[in-house]
């Protein structure tokens, strides 16, 4: 570990808990429908008239939908260590949730090592330094072969 | 059927990164098409733009601005901001006027100028924007199209090689059209030789952004009858909405909708299926269809989406040339985006050009013999969508 100091790159969208890290939704209380980023103002479900909300943890595991890396740069407000180093990206579905999350994933790992289907697990690691601290994010990590 | 409306005539400003008002494409491309219809511009009745949201105030009321350049004759206006559907949006509100007995001719126009460079978010810190999240953490307009490309190898085999074949069918079909922009035919090995953009994705596989305008001018059949003995008709125009849960990743989301309470449904197999309902037709009354390739492979999907092959089996239609012109069912004659590059509120509209010159066997070296129903299909942000059926 480094010293620096450790903070999320986007406030209140996941717990920074390092071993065990989770996604933070919210869940209608009513339908049951699960929504990310967090919704708490109306349901979304056009059978549901819900205004209240529960937050939850997301299922911090689930399957590759799909996947691709980013071999160039993004712009802005896309930050990262110079040199640019090119990133997988991973859409993950979550069985429970019915739901399918984007994300990069974990450094050292490339397309070649992922496949649709693969069971992947939420870690967190730095997006990028500001000042003395290091900015958070989830990323998406194998967490076995697909079969 | 009684129900339809007349294509009259049709016309286009040739796509390019021309960097002058997009005013000025929007009226060329209008002027064109009421020339082809045949009809005086203080005829219209009715003025329907696509909005554009670079060019400012002149661009959100894109229908005024028009009606402003061509001259103001008291016509009635109406401008419609959809994304990528503002075109059919724009020709929905026009066939609504004349369907419902308000007027007897209208003009659609689409035009737009494009920035150079990537189409990025505002900056600062602004968490509540999903776009500004995506962008943050490295997702860009290109990982969303190469999330289903990818997805095609994996599940139904899909190679490079049937992702190169797109791109070349579709050079070799906008080589043959004035109106493209990029009009280089390219080979598989010119394809691969492409810089990788998000794996399997190459830069000779994703669109440009671009310059350019697209006008239509609808009519009555009672109004067409005078001017014409072949009527392209519109059988269809579905904007349907997504309908919930919408189980497609899209831009710029950084999440699906949750389907814990509900079943998932296809976004973009629920757009053609709409049109095809409301025009009485299915995918084997086909001839041809323009749709929405922002990436190559995803022409693949919207072969799918459109019923043209069934699940998984687009690549075989591929391969067997039959989406080829001179093949069964050509797939984007026009060369589709890969040649033209996207100009949003124009895109809409010119694949309606191209299949009324389609059905009328005006599309010279890129005709479709015999061609008598065309479908387009297009998809873009926030929940837009749209296809048009048209029939000789």
């Amino acid at each position: 570990m480094n010293d620096a100091k450790q903070a999320p790159a986007i406030e209140g969208w996941f717990t920074m808990d390092a071993a065990q890290p989770h996604l933070l939704g919210s869940r209608c209380t009513i339908c049951g429908t699960y929504f990310f980023p967090r919704q708490s103002s109306f349901c979304r479900n056009p059978d549901c008239a819900s205004t209240t909300f529960e937050d939850v943890e997301l299922s911090r595991t689930g399957r590759i939908w799909s996947y691709t890396n980013a071999c160039y740069e993004p712009p802005e407000p896309f930050v990262a260590p110079k040199p640019f180093a090119p990133f997988a990206i991973a859409a993950v579905e979550l069985e429970r949730e019915k739901m399918i999350v984007l994300g990069q994933v974990v450094a050292g790992v490339g397309v070649d090592e992922l496949e649709v289907g693969m069971p992947m697990e939420l870690v967190l690691e730095t997006l990028c330094r500001d000042g003395d601290t290091d900015k958070l994010i989830w990323k998406w990590k194998p967490a076995g072969s697909a079969r | 059927m009684s129900g339809d409306v007349v294509v009259l005539g049709v016309g286009m400003h040739p796509w390019g990164k021309w960097g002058r008002n997009f005013v000025e494409y929007g009226v060329h491309a209008a002027r064109a098409a009421l020339e082809d219809a045949g009809v005086g511009w203080r005829d219209v009745q009715f003025v329907s733009g696509a909005a554009t949201m670079r060019c400012g105030y002149p661009g959100y009321v894109a229908g005024a601005t028009f009606a402003q350049a061509l001259g103001w004759q008291g016509a009635e206006v109406n401008t419609s901001y959809a994304a990528c559907a503002s075109g059919s949006q724009a020709l929905a509100a026009a066939r609504a006027k004349i369907l419902s007995g308000q007027c007897e001719v209208a003009l659609v126009v689409g035009a737009d100028t494009t920035p150079k460079g990537f189409l990025a978010p505002a900056k600062g810190y602004r968490p509540e924007d999903p776009d500004w999240v995506r962008f943050h953490i490295g997702i860009t307009n290109p990982t969303y199209f190469a999330l289903y490309a990818r997805r095609r190898m994996d599940l139904y085999g899909a190679t490079e090689q049937d992702f190169a074949a797109v791109k070349v069918k579709n050079a070799a079909h906008g080589a043959e059209n004035p109106n493209a922009r990029y009009r280089k035919r390219y080979t598989a090995d010119e394809v691969f030789a492409s810089a990788m953009v998000a794996d399997p994705l190459r830069l000779l596989h994703v669109c440009a952004t671009s310059d350019g305008g697209a006008a239509v001018v609808i009519s009555s059949t009672e109004y067409a009858r005078r001017r014409t003995r072949t009527p392209v008709r519109i059988a269809a125009i579905s904007t349907v909405t997504p309908r919930f849960a919408s189980g497609e990743v899209e831009m710029p989301d950084i999440a699906t909708d949750s389907a814990a309470a509900t079943q998932a449904h296809s976004f973009r197999a629920s757009i053609a299926a709409k049109a095809y309902e409301e025009a009485g037709l299915g995918p084997e009354d086909v001839s041809v269809a323009e749709v929405y390739d922002l990436a190559s492979p995803m022409e693949l999907d919207w072969c799918e989406y459109l019923g043209l092959s069934k699940p998984g089996e687009a690549e075989q239609l591929l391969r067997s040339g039959a989406t080829r012109i001179g093949g069964r069912i050509p797939v984007n004659p026009s060369g589709g985006l890969a040649c033209f590059g996207e100009a949003v509120p124009a895109q809409a509209l010119a694949q309606v050009c191209e299949l009324t010159w389609q059905l009328r066997g005006q599309a010279g070296t890129r005709q479709v013999e015999g061609a008598r129903v065309g479908i387009t299909a297009n998809q873009g942000l926030f929940g837009h969508g749209s296809s048009v059926i048209l029939r000789r």
